[in-house]
């Protein structure tokens, strides 16, 4: 009998054994290209209309019974020790035959990478304004009405806030996020991290005590002057990626520098829009010379360059003329 | 090609012979550290109970084997490098976080806070981390001579049950009676204005390291 029995065996909960009973078992592929084709017809409707391909639409069937597993949070390997199926992945082109068993595990409940950026940077925005506008639970009372506040803790506070807001609207209107979901244990762990970083500096800089820059006004605009060109060149960085993005749906394009001078730092690094973000992050430290701050960029410099050296490999990996000039995230050195 | 075929298998036969050759290298490495650290807790032991016999009190008892304490406990951050080089089995995070609250204890508090040297509490973390290591050390020992005998498999696998809790009860009172010598001397601490823009308080540093007793797993290696 050629029957393509989807056999889902969960690999982490014990639910499997309820869930494989109404699992679908689709027919074999000559059979199932029609009946699966029927099957878009039909339930296309129903699933997040991102694709309509073989795959989304057999885990989309399982719906109906059990509404709790949705696509987002299946994951499905061809082999228990392989990596999961992506959602692009047509049966057709997988290594299987006329009889596919597909390894199912459950990914746990997700969110979307979208509401993660959200709730990491709404956070900080709030809870620094907080600290700026001296809260009366926050600072002891002995304080009230001794000092009024210097002119760089006024600057530290609106380039903090513009940093937040610019990132918020560019979760909202630029970026384009390619995995769609995280795990929900990930959303705790970056906020508590964000939210708690954000507080212990914007205590530091708006206390009554705090001490001004040891060099005085210019280190504040040295500082200023950095973050700001920095945090336009993080913006273009992402435009520019947006755009590369936006004229070719799905198959990845090496990105080059285009007409924006602060894109022209793609002929030495992969991921500038880093570079730049540790460069604000370095001009403000400078602007507010605050230990905390400090703690934040070295700790941001070294998740950011484990990113962008994955980055940097999974271009090497993809395209074989990638530019040999280009480093992962500092210029000649990282 | 011939040669080059030589070439090959003459490489890996000599890659082999470094690979068994290191791991003997680490073994002999390895089995004399554990045999060294036997042999120092066993010193400190006899140490105690001589101070003990002789003297009939617990007072001055931390100052008579301060010295061989420290060099042992602060020897014992060579096992996060075996960890980290690979010829011990063990994540480095789960070695660290041990290795470095030990630490933690032996300079940041009894050493540094003279007051407390000579609580009680004191006395019986130490006895706690003496009997504790000595079963460790002497079972890594055997295991590596592949002659482990029944009761130190016992011993290890079993005493925790009862070490464990006391010692943690050891280490909590100890750091609860520094609490107030800590406050009033405002040691380790960093007080507002300052260039930094920063402050610290080992007082409540301390207590949040007594609250952190509660979610540790790693105590049971």
């Amino acid at each position: 009998m050629d029957v393509l029995a989807l056999e889902a065996k969960n690999v982490t909960t014990a639910e499997a054994e309820k869930k494989s009973a109404p699992r679908p078992k689709p027919k074999p592929p000559k059979k199932a290209k029609r009946t699966v084709f029927f099957e878009v017809e039909i339930v296309d409707l129903k699933t997040k209309e991102k694709l309509l391909l073989l795959d989304k639409v057999i885990r989309s069937l399982s719906i109906p019974t059990d509404p709790k597993w949705y696509p987002a949070r299946q994951s499905l390997r061809l082999d228990p020790k392989a990596k999961c199926l992506r959602d692009e992945d047509i049966l057709q082109t997988l290594p299987v035959g006329t009889t596919a068993s597909f390894y199912f595990s459950d990914l746990g409940p997700q969110v979307t990478w979208g509401t993660v950026f959200l709730t990491e940077c709404a956070g900080p925005l709030i809870i620094y304004l907080m600290f700026y506008f001296r809260l009366p639970f926050i600072y002891s009372p002995k304080y009230d009405f001794t000092s009024s506040k210097q002119w760089v803790v006024h600057l530290a506070c609106m380039c903090h806030s513009v940093h937040y807001v610019k990132r918020i609207l560019e979760t909202l209107f630029v970026h384009r996020i390619s995995h769609g979901t995280m795990p929900l244990r990930n959303i705790f762990k970056n906020c508590g991290y964000y939210w708690c970083t954000a507080a212990w500096m914007a205590y530091y800089i708006n206390h009554p005590l705090y001490t001004p820059p040891y060099y005085g006004q210019p280190q504040v605009n040295t500082g200023l002057y950095i973050f700001l060109v920095c945090q336009v060149g993080n913006f273009s960085i992402h435009v520019a990626l947006r755009n590369l993005k936006s004229q070719c749906a799905k198959a990845k394009k090496i990105p080059f520098p285009t007409k924006n001078p602060f894109t022209w730092i793609f002929w030495l690094v992969s991921c500038p829009n880093y570079t730049y973000e540790l460069g604000s992050w370095i001009g403000f430290t400078v602007m507010t010379q605050c230990v905390p701050v400090a703690f934040f960029t070295l700790v941001a410099f070294i998740q950011m360059t484990v990113w962008a050296k994955g980055k940097h490999r999974s271009y090497l990996k993809e395209f074989r003329d990638y530019p040999t000039l280009r480093s992962s995230i500092l210029p000649f050195i990282l | 090609m011939a040669s080059s075929e030589e070439d090959g298998t003459v490489e890996e036969k000599e890659n082999n012979n470094k690979k068994r050759s290191k791991s003997a290298l680490a073994t002999a490495w390895l089995t004399f550290y554990n045999i060294a650290m036997t042999a120092g807790w066993l010193v400190l032991a006899i140490a105690m109970m001589r101070f003990y016999i002789q003297k009939g009190t617990h007072k001055g008892l931390y100052r008579s084997i301060a010295r061989t304490l420290k060099f042992f406990q602060t020897f014992a951050l060579v096992e996060v490098g075996h960890c980290a080089i690979g010829i011990v089995r063990t994540s480095v995070i789960v070695t660290g976080v041990q290795v470095c609250s030990r630490i933690f204890m032996v300079w940041f508090i009894t050493n540094s806070i003279r007051q407390i040297q000579n609580e009680e509490s004191v006395i019986l973390f130490l006895v706690v981390w003496t009997v504790t290591e000595i079963t460790r050390y002497s079972y890594y020992t055997f295991n590596l001579l592949h002659h482990l005998p029944y009761f130190i498999k016992w011993a290890r696998y079993n005493l925790f049950i009862v070490l464990y809790p006391l010692g943690v009860i050891g280490e909590l009172l100890t750091i609860y009676a520094a609490l107030p010598f800590v406050r009033r001397s405002g040691m380790y601490s960093m007080r507002l204005p300052n260039k930094y823009n920063v402050s610290f308080d080992y007082y409540y540093c301390l207590i949040v390291v007594m609250l952190s007793y509660i979610p540790r797993k790693e105590h049971f290696q």
